[in-house]
């Protein structure tokens, strides 16, 4: 087995009509990770799922998928055989029933697992005899889970899996695929706006914005070193700028110094004190706030 | 289940997980010899990441706290930080800290001030010494 499960250099797409969709983006996605992959709509999310499953190639750069170059067509389709893909669509055969649906399904994949198709179908209440179209939303997608999650893959990618399910759906599908890494061993990849599940089930994530990556890493990591400093002054904040490594975005109000740090705020704080501050707060910050944070960053610096 | 890490509080989930457990072993709610719930169904049960488990059991076992029995699961160290004396010594705390608190506030700082106060100087960001003023 491979290191990592996705592994992506200087990836870059541009589209026929002049869209840069993807410009240098990194990725480094550890084998038997749940990986969270956030941006914005239109930062380019979907295109890196679609070139990591082949549907699409890239103009530049470097992609591999389990250890397969995934530019390559017949690579693509191993690596399609050995991935569970949803997509946020959740395409199904809307005319079929749920029982004729996975067996249809189950008949592609060689290592189809007959155990879990029972477990799953069980834990999610499916009702085997209904017809997709019939389905609620929920159900849908618990169904399409049920089809990537049974076909033996070593890597599933989901886009967006979990839009619009309730909050009691929304767990089992999240408990579903901790179960499915701790028992199998298999690596998750989703993306998803709903940063409460990436904080809970992730342990890396990576921010994307405008094709590029703009944070990446163990959330733990990123959660333990991310801090926003509240630094007051008796006057007004001098404008001098903060030289401390690690500082990403400072705004001044009258007198008080918000810093947005990624890191070494302990330094950031001295070297304010240098400065005479009155009160220096240190305060840790959300996935929320860091996802916000670096995508404005992002977004001052290109501007 | 006694544990329950808070992915939104900004520190990290294996750290608050580590806690948790010392914090059961001081109370006595886990004593030693007996066993933790293993990865898995621990991962399960709080649906969190099964790696995130796996790095707090490895930290825990690093300090002490725990033993990793290979096949067989974790379970409290025998030599586990002095279970009865941290109860003790947190019991004894207590005091200390109402007493400085009540100092503070007839100092007329409010409680939103003490709790930075105390946070700021846990997080090591005043030993340099300079304070207000």
């Amino acid at each position: 087995m491979t290191e990592f499960a996705i592994e992506t250099s200087d990836l870059r797409k541009t589209y026929s009509d002049g869209n840069e969709a993807l410009r240098g983006l990194t990725l480094q996605v550890p084998t038997g990770s749940i990986f969270g992959f956030l941006g914005k709509n239109g930062a380019g999310k979907t295109t890196t799922i679609k070139v990591l499953l082949g549907m699409t190639h890239p103009t530049s750069g470097d992609v591999r998928v389990l250890g397969l170059p995934a530019a390559q067509q017949s690579a693509s389709v191993s690596i399609r055989r050995r991935t569970g893909f949803v997509s946020e669509e959740k395409d199904l055969y809307d005319s079929m029933t749920v029982e004729e649906i996975t067996r249809f399904t189950a008949g592609f994949f060689p290592r189809w697992r007959a155990d879990l198709e029972v477990r799953y179908l069980r834990a999610f209440d499916l009702p085997v005899a209904r017809r997709v179209k019939k389905l609620s939303r929920g159900m849908r997608t618990k169904l399409a889970l049920l089809l990537a999650l049974c076909r033996g893959a070593d890597l599933l990618v989901l886009d967006e899996p979990m839009s619009g399910l309730d909050p009691a759906v929304n767990e089992e599908v999240l408990q579903a695929l901790v179960r499915h890494v701790a028992d199998e061993g298999a690596t998750v990849f989703f993306s998803s706006h709903q940063l409460a599940d990436i904080d809970q089930i992730a342990d890396h994530v990576a921010v994307v914005d405008r094709g590029r990556t703009v944070v990446a890493g163990p959330l733990d990591d990123i959660r333990a070193s991310y801090r926003r400093l509240q630094i007051v002054f008796d006057r007004d904040a001098p404008a001098a700028t903060l030289r401390s490594p690690g500082v990403i975005r400072t705004k001044r109000e009258g007198r008080v110094l918000t810093v947005f740090a990624s890191g070494g705020a302990e330094a950031i704080a001295a070297e304010a004190r240098a400065l005479n501050a009155a009160s220096v707060d240190v305060m840790p910050l959300t996935l929320k706030e860091i996802f916000l944070e670096t995508v404005n960053a992002s977004a001052e610096v290109e501007n | 289940m006694i544990f329950r890490p808070n992915p939104s509080l900004g520190v990290p989930i294996y750290l608050q997980l580590m806690e948790q457990v010392k914090h059961a072993v001081e109370t006595g709610a886990l004593r030693a010899g007996e066993q933790l719930p293993g990865i898995r169904p621990l991962a399960e049960e709080l649906v969190i990441n099964p790696n995130t488990v796996a790095k707090a059991y490895r930290e825990l076992e690093h300090e002490g706290v725990i033993e990793l029995r290979h096949g067989a699961g974790a379970f409290v160290s025998a030599t586990a930080p002095k279970s009865k004396k941290g109860a003790d010594a947190v019991r004894l705390a207590l005091p200390i800290v109402s007493a400085a608190i009540e100092k503070l506030r007839g100092k007329g700082l409010s409680d939103e001030e003490i709790r930075r106060l105390f946070e700021a100087e846990l997080a090591g960001l005043t030993k340099t010494g300079a304070q207000h003023d």
